[in-house]
């Protein structure tokens, strides 16, 4: 691997639209993340937080600049090869929590290694081993109708971490739960990255972007300014 | 990856199973119609085409008929002589007449017929005997009182215990000695019981039956080296020329060859078969439309899951296969209860109809593989379309 930044973003821009309709969420965006951080993007709604995050996860394309991750240039890559980094690399947790419904948590949380083609025993004790780490371990048989709100988020986180992944990103984690939840999924995603995982977080709440090490400021379409969380000190 | 696909398309079924059963009713009605469409036909085809092979194999059967100027000119002994004589490939020629009789024994008394035929026909019939024997020589030249009984007749008018050889049998004021029983021929196309008759040597019946000397019809029997079309046109000559017909005037006598019969009747049947299958085999496609409309409202409705299948790093290709193999595996699933099903159908309606049960793997496997591939056509566009779904576009979608 580089010696470089784990993320490093150049000038990035993206526009949506052509012509008249066009509209460039991000105008140039530089940043650079280092491995084991915990960065909270924060920024009212329109800033291009999200476009930012959505071309951090290799969900999105930016139309220019040049995003590194570890080292690559992921613009140059194709939608498959894409795919494969997330697999390989990135973790994701959404606002939404985005279970699959009537699929149970250990299902769930298996899902990313049935991509990677693990054997069966090997694919359910991994499985296990994460929700057991995010505390959930009985609850491997329930589907996400009878889990509560922050049992489903950590069943997504635990299929994030299944993979081992390089990076986490959540989306707005805490959006759907109420302030104590929010505050248990906040004070687990700090342990994680004690653990050593890089964590990248959108949020709008001032009070969780308040456990990362960095929060990164947005507006329109820029970085407006960095400042350290409350995480840098622990 | 096609494993991984299985595993995940085989989850979304049981997540679904009431949906999938019914998604997949139309393949397994296509299916079980087509393979009870088919099998039936093949019972039919059997069933006529036995029928038909009980009248004897390489037989013509020459009757006269009425010609175009009105005349009806029976055959006679004649007629036998020179055709036996003149044709080369005829094995052996025999002649026919029949009267209805009321058959009288003990006390019993049963309406039948009485044939008077000789061992010729027996032979050009392929009649085997089921008791007794045949007429002698003897018998036939002298035309002599003796007889032999069909099993109906047997059975009508006989104790069940007791062999009716040796006993005597009156037909209307005709005293005859049975001599044999013929074993079961069936009925030929619902022409009466065939076994509802007593054979009798063909002088005797003329004489004391019909009283003159025409011959009701000719069971013509040819080597099989000769060919059947041959063989008519021959014998179409030979009887025009005894019969003094000039050129343009019709044939007064048909010539009923078994084997263009059952040729016929093969083909009918056969294509009838497949006309039938083929309105069957229109459910299997309006089955097919069905499973690529619940898929492709399975795609939407799916959104939200494809964008955190493609988030999690699945690729396009994989959530294609993922699609298809759900539509291939419904498919097969359909087609193995539709042959399950046409398998139970054909097998109660042949035993209900009366036919034989013939299974017809070709049609079953057929059958299979028509489901699979409807699977892969139907299936292939809304894998498709689920495949090229936005992941940021998909997750967004409520």
């Amino acid at each position: 691997m580089s010696d470089g930044p784990l993320i490093r973003l150049e000038g990035i821009t993206k526009t949506f639209g052509t012509g008249a309709a066009a509209f460039q969420a991000l105008k140039g965006v530089n940043l650079s993340i280092e491995r084991g951080d915990f960065v909270a993007v924060m920024g009212p709604s329109g800033s291009g937080k999200s476009t930012t995050m959505n071309i951090l996860g290799c969900l999105d394309q930016p139309t220019g600049g040049v995003f590194r991750f570890m080292g690559q240039e992921v613009q140059s890559l194709t939608k498959d090869q894409r795919s494969l980094l997330r697999r390989k690399y990135l973790g994701f947790v959404f606002q939404g929590f985005n279970l699959l419904a009537r699929t149970t948590a250990v299902e769930n949380v298996e899902l990313p290694l049935i991509y990677r083609g693990m054997p069966k025993a090997e694919r359910r004790a991994a499985a296990m081993r994460s929700l057991e780490r995010v505390g959930l371990g009985p609850w491997a048989d329930h589907t996400p109708a009878e889990l509560s709100g922050g049992q489903q988020q950590r069943v997504a986180i635990a299929r994030a971490l299944v993979t081992d992944p390089e990076v986490l990103l959540a989306d707005e984690p805490t959006g759907n739960l109420d302030s104590e939840r929010s505050v248990e999924i906040m004070q687990f995603l700090r342990e994680l990255n004690g653990q050593g995982i890089t964590i990248l977080m959108v949020t709008h709440e001032p009070d969780m972007a308040a456990f990362a090490k960095t929060i990164v400021h947005f507006k329109d379409g820029l970085v407006n300014y960095i400042e350290a969380g409350e995480g840098a000190h622990t | 990856m096609l494993g991984t696909s299985l595993l995940l398309a085989l989850r979304e079924i049981r997540r679904h199973i009431l949906r999938s059963f019914l998604t997949t009713l139309g393949i397994i009605i296509g299916v079980a119609a087509v393979i009870t469409m088919v099998s039936l036909g093949r019972s039919v085809t059997a069933d006529i085409s036995d029928q038909i092979s009980s009248l004897g194999s390489n037989v013509f059967f020459v009757f006269p008929i009425e010609g175009d100027r009105g005349q009806f000119r029976p055959f006679d002994e004649r007629d036998v002589i020179a055709v036996r004589e003149q044709i080369a490939g005829v094995k052996s020629v025999a002649g026919q007449v029949e009267a209805n009789v009321t058959a009288i024994h003990n006390g019993q008394d049963w309406d039948s017929k009485v044939e008077g035929v000789n061992n010729d026909f027996l032979d050009a019939r392929g009649i085997e005997m089921d008791e007794g024997r045949r007429f002698t020589q003897a018998e036939m030249e002298a035309g002599a009182n003796v007889c032999i009984i069909g099993p109906t007749v047997q059975d009508e008018i006989f104790l069940p215990n007791q062999s009716p050889i040796g006993e005597r049998l009156r037909l209307n004021n005709v005293d005859c000695q049975v001599i044999g029983v013929f074993a079961t021929r069936g009925s030929v196309g619902g022409n009466g019981d065939d076994d509802n008759s007593v054979f009798m040597p063909l002088t005797n019946v003329q004489r004391r039956f019909t009283g003159n000397d025409n011959i009701g019809y000719m069971a013509v029997s040819y080597d099989g080296s000769y060919d059947s079309a041959t063989m008519t046109k021959a014998l179409v000559d030979l009887m025009r020329e005894r019969r003094v017909l000039l050129e343009g005037q019709a044939n007064d006598f048909d010539i009923v060859d078994t084997a263009q019969i059952n040729e016929t009747v093969q083909s009918t049947v056969g294509t009838l078969t497949i006309m039938v299958a083929a309105i069957a085999a229109i459910s299997l496609v309006v089955g097919g439309v069905g499973i690529m409309n619940i898929m492709l409202v399975s795609v939407t409705e799916r959104t939200r899951e494809i964008g955190i299948r493609l988030a999690i790093g699945a690729l396009a290709r994989e959530v294609q296969l993922q699609f298809l193999t759900e539509a291939v595996v419904l498919c097969c699933f359909g087609g193995l209860v539709g042959i399950l099903l046409g398998f139970g159908l054909s097998y109660s309606l042949a035993s209900i109809l009366g036919f034989q049960f013939i299974f017809d793997p070709g049609i079953n496997i057929l059958s299979f593989a028509v489901s699979a591939l409807i699977g892969i056509v139907f299936g292939y566009f809304p894998a498709r379309r689920a495949s090229q779904l936005d992941p940021i576009e998909a997750l967004r979608h409520e």
